[in-house]
């Protein structure tokens, strides 16, 4: 017997209010209005969860799953073609999103394979660095600069795999954590690599066009960030697709189970080494990538960019949104990269502030915002 | 090399390695009570010593001008005004995380570092800058041929020595080091055998960051100069101190405290490439040795029950 499927509407009502309430936070620039919208929507969730319309939410999502997805795509496409010539909205919505892929790939990390990475910053910072470098010293189409990032930092995460196998809990997370040090340390003197001050990144060509200058279309002037907002998107839509198709699957079980019972999943002829080799090295990649991308286009990088501060950022954004949930980890994104920009009234104590608001998290709601539900053998039909 | 210099180097790392030491201890005794990371550690011991500074200013203002009362002041307030905060942090922070994942707690810890640097940063007056730190101890030189040693320097390696022999001797020989011990090693046994588990865990955390206030105040007098983010960096160092010596064990902690600063030194002096480098090369080392020996040096001692 079939049951009646959810309706679409209570997904695409929440998808069209996320998009609106962007606007609106992205255009927001008195201290009292971003204030307001942020209560407002707190208030706006809270009253969803508590008169079951989140429930509603989450049918329909579950139900209609490609339809919203694309509806996310359109969504975000929508907001960046209504801030067409804003720069620094443009340049907010790029860097959630390229967080957000750099943060799917420590879902992998943390929530999948339950491997512990505090050096999410170093491998985004590979990312950029090898960036930099293949369009300052070399010949190679810049365009391959991303792939090539994301190889470089999956490439020097595979140095790490050896003691990373080997060790467990509190001695993984230090064999990262020197690491994360190591790198900014070597970023800092290393003179081929531009020292304290980093690298400046110039005349970005791909197939003889200029991204980084702004672009005429039918006679409007659009800000360049528009095609990294774009690009970001489209990285972030391969990133979420091939993840979430790798956790649908046989794999993504196999990382389940790695991750709840390493001596069960061995029992059951599970190779733990070669899972948690693919999961580290994935998320690795998507950092890479995504620090690639985000160099070409600030088109200057430093190593205080990517200190060990950034990764437990970054670690919070993932223990926000609710380890393992990839929506989770994209909503958070967006929260802790906009909200301190926004904030200006509380740039001073945006970190003071962040810290003490993930503490009261992890003290009175830690599985996050969103925590990652059961698996559902058939998506849709849970 | 002449011999002056290499004593140089060599007093110069023993101090770190006696800082490191002292950091890492406190490291692995909260990780024997409860199985925990306290990362908040590092910057415990900043706090510890600007609240140490404000106290010589304190006095200053008080008209005391005695170096000695100075010192003893500055380090009794720093260590017992720690103690407490390290035992507010284990009572109100890591006790009701126990049953959360090991992660939640090192991150919770992590934020409150946070917290701590930000709030010296913001709210101690000029917080932001670097503040000169007191020379209160004898800067007479003691001359051994070409090698001299301050005397400011001899006397601090002797009270960094002399707290690790007295923490050894508490934990060791002590009722309470008796009962620190037995919550390591079985928690429902101690409490079985009439430990009142809630008082170990918070008298631990006391001695522990005391300990680390200690480290910071030497620390202090020793480059009399001080900033809000010097505890970070010694926190990261002294645990990576206490883990390349093994978690849970006192010598290991000691052991990797002084290791961590030798190769410090080494890559700094002995290396061929520029001393700049000598984090790079410390760092990797410790990466390396979790390779060779994955549960520190002094591994604990545990069999995996299924």
């Amino acid at each position: 017997m079939e049951k009646t499927r959810p309706s679409l509407l209570p997904g695409l009502a929440a998808v069209g209010a996320g998009a609106v309430f962007a606007v609106a936070l992205l255009t927001a620039e008195q201290q009292w209005a971003v204030g307001a919208l942020i209560a407002g929507a707190a208030l706006a969730s809270l009253a969803a969860w508590r008169f079951g319309l989140a429930r509603a939410i989450g049918a329909s999502v579950d139900a209609h799953e490609g339809v919203l997805n694309a509806a996310v795509i359109a969504a975000v496409l929508a907001v960046t073609a209504w801030f067409y010539e804003d720069h620094f909205p443009l340049l907010m919505m790029a860097t959630v999103l390229l967080s957000a892929t750099t943060c799917i790939g420590l879902t992998v990390q943390f929530g999948y394979a339950g491997m512990v990475n505090f050096a999410g910053a170093s491998f985004y910072g590979v990312g950029a660095y090898t960036a930099a470098v293949v369009v300052k010293y070399t010949a190679v189409p810049h365009l391959l600069a991303i792939p090539l990032g994301g190889l470089a930092a999956a490439a020097l995460g595979s140095l790490l795999i050896l003691p990373m196998l080997r060790t467990k809990g509190h001695y993984t997370a230090v064999v990262t954590i020197a690491f994360a040090i190591l790198m900014k340390t070597f970023l800092e003197v290393n003179d081929t690599l531009g020292g304290p001050q980093g690298m400046k990144i110039r005349n970005v060509t791909v197939f003889g066009w200029k991204p980084n200058t702004a672009l005429e279309f039918g006679g409007v002037e659009l800000s360049h960030y528009v095609v990294y907002v774009v690009a970001a998107l489209a990285l972030l839509v391969l990133a979420f697709g091939l993840t979430r198709r790798m956790e649908r699957s046989w794999v993504g079980l196999a990382l389940d189970t790695v991750r709840i019972d390493e001596t069960a999943a061995a029992c059951f002829g599970h190779d733990i080494a070669r899972w948690k080799i693919v999961a580290f090295t994935w998320g690795n990649a998507l950092a890479g990538m995504a620090g690639a991308l985000y160099a070409l286009m600030v088109g200057f990088i430093a190593p205080n960019n990517f200190t060990f501060g950034d990764s437990l950022i970054l670690v919070s954004i993932i223990l926000l949104g609710g380890i393992g949930n990839l929506w989770g980890a994209m909503l958070a994104a967006a929260l802790v990269v906009i909200l301190p920009e926004k904030f200006q009234i509380i740039q001073e104590y945006r970190f003071l502030l962040y810290a003490g608001l993930v503490m009261l998290i992890l003290l009175f709601r830690p599985q996050g915002l969103l925590p990652r539900t059961l698996r559902a053998y058939v998506p849709g039909r849970a | 090399m002449d011999i002056g210099l290499f004593g140089q180097y060599v007093v110069n790392g023993v101090m770190l390695g006696m800082m490191y030491a002292l950091v890492a201890v406190g490291f692995t005794l909260f990780f024997g009570v409860l199985d925990v990371i306290k990362f908040s550690h590092g910057d415990v011991l900043m706090v510890g010593t600007f609240a140490g500074l404000a106290t010589y200013l304190g006095l200053q203002a008080a008209g005391v001008a005695s170096p000695l009362v100075q010192v003893i002041g500055v380090t009794a307030m720093a260590v017992g005004s720690m103690a407490l905060l390290g035992a507010l942090i284990a009572r109100y922070l890591v006790m009701p995380l126990r049953s959360a994942p090991p992660l939640n707690t090192l991150l919770i810890t992590l934020m409150l570092g946070t917290v701590l640097r930000e709030g010296v940063r913001l709210f101690y007056p000029e917080g932001a800058n670097p503040k000169p730190f007191p020379r209160l101890l004898p800067a007479d030189s003691i001359a051994f041929g070409s090698f001299t040693v301050r005397a400011d320097s001899a006397i601090l390696l002797l009270a960094g020595l002399a707290v690790i022999v007295a923490l050894n001797l508490v934990i060791n020989r002590t009722k309470l080091g008796l009962a620190i011990r037995a919550v390591a090693q079985d928690e429902e046994t101690a409490r079985c055998m009439g430990i009142n588990f809630t008082l170990i865990v918070l008298v631990t955390f006391a001695i522990g960051s005391g300990v680390a206030a200690f480290a910071g105040v030497m620390n202090g007098l020793y480059y009399n100069e001080i900033n809000f983010g010097m505890g970070l960096l010694l926190g990261v160092a002294g645990f990576s101190a206490a883990i390349i010596g093994g978690l849970g064990n006192i010598y290991g902690a000691i052991l990797g405290g002084f290791l961590f600063a030798a190769l410090q030194t080494i890559g700094a002096v002995a290396l061929p490439f520029a001393s700049a480098y000598k984090d790079v090369f410390a760092y990797a080392v410790v990466i390396a040795i979790m390779a060779w020996r994955p549960s520190g040096l002094i591994a604990e001692k545990t069999s995996e029950r299924v």
